[in-house]
């Protein structure tokens, strides 16, 4: 047998080549798109779903703010309450129906009108949610500030906290809520309560989840066809070349229409991939910018903005299943007393960050000047460790691996500041780091077997409940503390109608925590994200909630 | 030929189902599961016991195989849980990435290696000799991680002659088929389209072929320095044949050999293995994919891609075995 000469396989491959060449129908419209009028905004992940409904990921949430809006909105680059689609909120006199006047003229991208009739059928969709619809990472936000549905399905689903939705007319529309919660009106800011066009959610069956408990698949409303009144339209989701693409909305019914006339989000996961792709010009800017690479970048003339602190990194002490000396509050005030969170934050995090003296930053009404503060003392950490009987206290101290957060942007270093200030005073460290997710996040979170670990959190929306009541509301295996008079305090809290009233017992929690010392604040760092030197016009937000239709390119 | 073919394509399936086995087990035995990944930070207890209940999680592992098995008689994998896709659509909008940069990473590993290792044989103990076999001791060594990062840096962020991430330029509206975007963009004539996803392949390709080029030159070396040394060259030789064509038709081919094996065995291991490269590329692939599976417990996704790779590798060699009896007449697969 005689092999084939490479000539023979080269004319093969070109004949095939030719062959498919034109075989295939273009569907390219016509582009031509001046590169002035695209943005290409680098972003570290794949959104996971284009119905926020549905979404818990910031990437999710990032797409659904250009494409939707909500009923109220926070402010631009802050977390005050400000009209979206509702021009004014207006509670009764019991506190649990709030009437919203909304913008009339407002279309849907689909050419629909927006109306009270259509807030309605958005809020009864969530509420009368059936079946895999009530999975708590199908709707996990509904779950968060609603607690449960019209009819639940499962047995530790809570009542829900939403009532009724009643159109009165065709721009004013009530909401009833079961009780008084300091969730409303500030969570409906939130993208998962955007309003959608009810011709398309039933036109591509958006509340049909398809599959079955352990093997759900999302209708194709959720994948291809997000229908909001944003100043962006959905126009394709590319995943294999991990780009989403949006486009303006000419039709766009709020104050301004976009200025560019494509968006397009592109997955860089790398941190450093990211910062080449903006430096080589194949992005316009970029998130989750490492808090190394906020000064060159600056220096070399891109448009680095810091978003407001809206975050809190603590250092977490377990009272339940870890060292029972932890129960004993001198021990917890001495390992306060021992931390030097001014050399942290001035040596490990991004310029602009703070020390934090309560589990929430200055910036949410209910912050409290006055709570008591733990300055660093080393001298005094002894002294209360001797009194406790701890001098030679071992600690077990988790800290996460391979991850970045806002509020923590490099846990091993901050692991070894903490973890020296600590043997100082005495305490023998036993250090256990763990992967992230999921190794970290069960360690601390759901497990009992460990004594100190630090994690964080973002606020969703401007309402202190979010910081601290998220964290101390309750028995949670993370902290492991049983306090009934503060559980009781928190839910006076939740319940108080009156806004500045709430605000006032907030201060009263913000003291009563850090008296009581479940854990020690750390810090709030204000996280940067990153332009183009060219790109102006996007505000920094301290929610994420940078609205790219004001972005432009400088001419 | 064709008994080869049936008997190695029929030993596929007990393999596949040791396989899973043995993967079902491992993955299930990972401590944490996929909730912790879906809720983050944010899940409460309760919730993350809602997942793992609607999951099946806390069911014997043995009877959540026996549904994992029901659905593959099915030639059902499953949707992934962190995306809510398909698990055969996943993968068929990421394999195509890994197999265009595989493949030119293996033509760029292929063009420089055998050329380059045969010269180097050729001209042995000289200059070009110890400098690919220096160059070759480095291209292994060089952690691909750092020589994607200094490729970038030079032709990317300061030439920018090639792009830093990505397939495709996002701005170009190209129409997807197949998903392998060069042959996409020829197939429809929009050769722009094309043109740019090959651009796009150009750093990756060179940083991916570094390792494979180094191998294959030291093999192409060895192996020509062997069969140069064989009886039947000399007799080439002393029957009055020219260099070339003692060169073409009898080192070159004799020495293709374990070259060839060694090809095989290489692109297999870059069907799985270019996981940095695409991460450090944003290069949508089936590696960055598994790797972001395994730590976010991804259990349908895991298993569904592991098995197609396993049978595309055995597919892969199965090709290997056949080219033998191109490469070499004597070769008679049976």
């Amino acid at each position: 047998m005689r092999a084939p000469r490479p000539k023979v396989a080269i004319a093969a491959v070109a004949v095939a080549a030719l062959a498919v060449a034109g075989c295939a129908e273009s569907d390219r419209g016509d582009s031509g798109a001046s590169q002035k009028d695209t943005l290409v905004f680098g972003v570290a992940g794949d959104p996971k779903v284009l119905d926020p409904s549905l979404a818990s990921d910031g990437e999710s949430l990032r797409v659904a703010r250009q494409v939707f809006e909500t009923l109220v909105r926070p402010e631009e680059g802050g977390t005050k309450i400000t009209p979206g689609l509702a021009e004014t909120w207006t509670p009764d006199a019991t506190g649990t129906v709030w009437t919203f006047k909304l913008r009339s003229g407002v279309k849907f991208h689909d050419g629909t009108d927006f109306n009270a009739e259509a807030v309605c059928v958005n809020f009864n969709r969530w509420y009368n949610a059936k079946g895999l619809m009530q999975s708590p990472d199908v709707t996990p936000y509904w779950q968060d500030v609603m607690g449960g549905f019209a009819a639940n399905e499962r047995d530790d689903l809570p009542p829900s906290l939403f009532k009724s939705c009643t159109a009165k007319d065709a721009t004013t529309v009530d909401l009833a809520f079961t009780r008084v919660s300091s969730k409303v009106p500030a969570a409906l800011m939130l993208p998962s309560f955007s309003i959608h066009s009810p011709k398309a959610l039933e036109q591509y069956q958006a509340s049909t989840i398809g599959g079955s408990a352990d093997n759900i698949q999302y209708p194709s409303y959720a994948m291809e066809h997000p229908t909001g009144t944003g100043p962006f339209k959905f126009k394709s989701w590319d995943i294999a070349n991990k780009t989403l693409t949006l486009e303006r909305n000419e039709e766009y019914g709020g104050t301004q229409k976009a200025k560019l006339k494509t968006l397009i989000f592109k997955t860089i996961s790398d941190e450093n991939a990211r910062k080449q792709a903006l430096r080589s010009g194949d992005i316009q800017g970029y998130d989750l910018v490492g808090p190394a690479d906020v000064e060159p970048l600056k220096s070399e003339g891109f448009n680095m903005l810091t978003r407001p602190a809206f975050n809190i990194l603590y250092l977490a002490m377990n009272q339940n299943g870890g060292n029972p000396k932890l129960k004993d509050l001198r021990v917890r005030q001495a390992i306060a007393y021992a931390l030097n969170r001014q050399a942290l934050v001035d040596s490990k995090l991004p310029p602009g960050a703070k020390v934090a003296t309560q589990f929430m930053p200055d910036t949410v009404e209910g912050w409290n000047p006055q709570v008591t503060t733990y300055d660093y003392n080393v001298e005094k950490a002894k002294q209360l460790l001797a009194e406790a009987g701890a001098s030679n206290l071992t600690l077990r101290f988790h800290y996460p691996t391979e991850v970045t957060r806002p509020y923590m942007p490099n846990p091993k270093d901050l692991f070894e500041l903490l973890s020296a200030d600590l043997q100082a005073v005495g305490i023998k460290i036993t250090p256990i780091p763990l992967k992230w997710t999921p190794d970290y996040l069960n360690a601390t979170s759901t497990g009992t077997e460990h004594d100190l670990h630090f994690l964080g959190w973002t606020g969703d929306y401007g309402d202190g409940y979010n910081f601290i009541g998220t964290m101390f509301d309750r028995q949670k295996p993370e902290w492991g503390f049983n306090n009934p008079a503060l559980f009781e305090l928190f839910k006076k809290a939740d319940t108080t109608a009156d806004a500045t009233a709430r605000y006032e017992v907030y201060k009263e929690l913000n003291a009563e925590v850090m008296k009581f010392l479940p854990g020690v604040p750390i810090s709030h760092s204000p996280p940067a994200i990153v332009f183009g030197k060219d790109v102006t016009g996007v505000k920094a937000s301290p929610l994420t909630d940078e609205r790219f239709a004001t972005a432009e390119f400088k001419s | 030929m064709f008994r080869f073919i049936v008997r190695r394509l029929l030993q596929l399936i007990p393999a596949l189902f040791g396989l899973s086995i043995l993967l079902f087990i491992w993955l299930h035995r990972l401590p944490g599961g996929p909730e912790t990944a879906i809720l983050g930070e944010r899940g409460t207890p309760e919730m993350r016991a809602a997942i793992r209940d609607n999951l099946g999680l806390d069911e014997p592992v043995l009877v959540q195989y026996g549904r994992f098995m029901q659905r593959m008689f099915r030639l059902d994998l499953g949707t992934s849980i962190a995306t809510k896709r398909e698990v055969t659509t996943e993968f068929l909008q990421r394999f195509p990435g890994t197999v265009e940069l595989a493949t030119t990473a293996m033509i760029i590993a292929i063009l420089v290696g055998i050329p380059l290792g045969y010269l180097a044989a050729r001209r042995r103990g000289r200059l070009l000799d110890h400098v690919s076999v220096a160059g070759s001791l480095i291209g292994v060594c060089i952690p691909v991680f750092f020589l994607a990062y200094v490729l970038k840096a030079i032709f990317a962020e300061n030439l920018h002659l090639f792009p830093a991430s990505g397939r495709q330029d996002p701005t170009i509206e190209a129409t997807r088929i197949t998903n392998f975007f060069v042959l996409d963009g020829l197939m429809t004539r929009e050769w722009d389209a094309a043109a740019d996803a090959l651009w796009h392949l150009v750093l990756p390709g060179l940083a991916l072929a570094s390792i494979p080029l180094a191998i294959i030159v030291r093999i192409t070396r060895a192996s020509v320095l062997e069969v140069l040394g064989e009886d039947f060259v000399r007799t080439a030789e002393a029957k009055g044949l020219t260099e070339r064509v003692v060169r073409r038709r009898h080192v070159l081919r004799n020495a293709m050999l374990p070259v060839a094996t060694t090809i095989g065995l290489l692109t297999g291991g870059l069907l799985s293995g270019a996981v940095l490269t695409e991460t450090v590329f944003a290069f949508s692939g089936i590696g960055a994919f598994i790797a972001d599976s395994i730590s976010q417990r991804d259990y349908p996704v895991l298993m569904g891609f592991i098995m197609i790779i396993a049978v595309l590798f055995v597919l892969v060699n199965l090709l290997v075995d056949l080219s033998y009896s191109l490469i070499d007449p004597r070769v008679r697969v049976r």
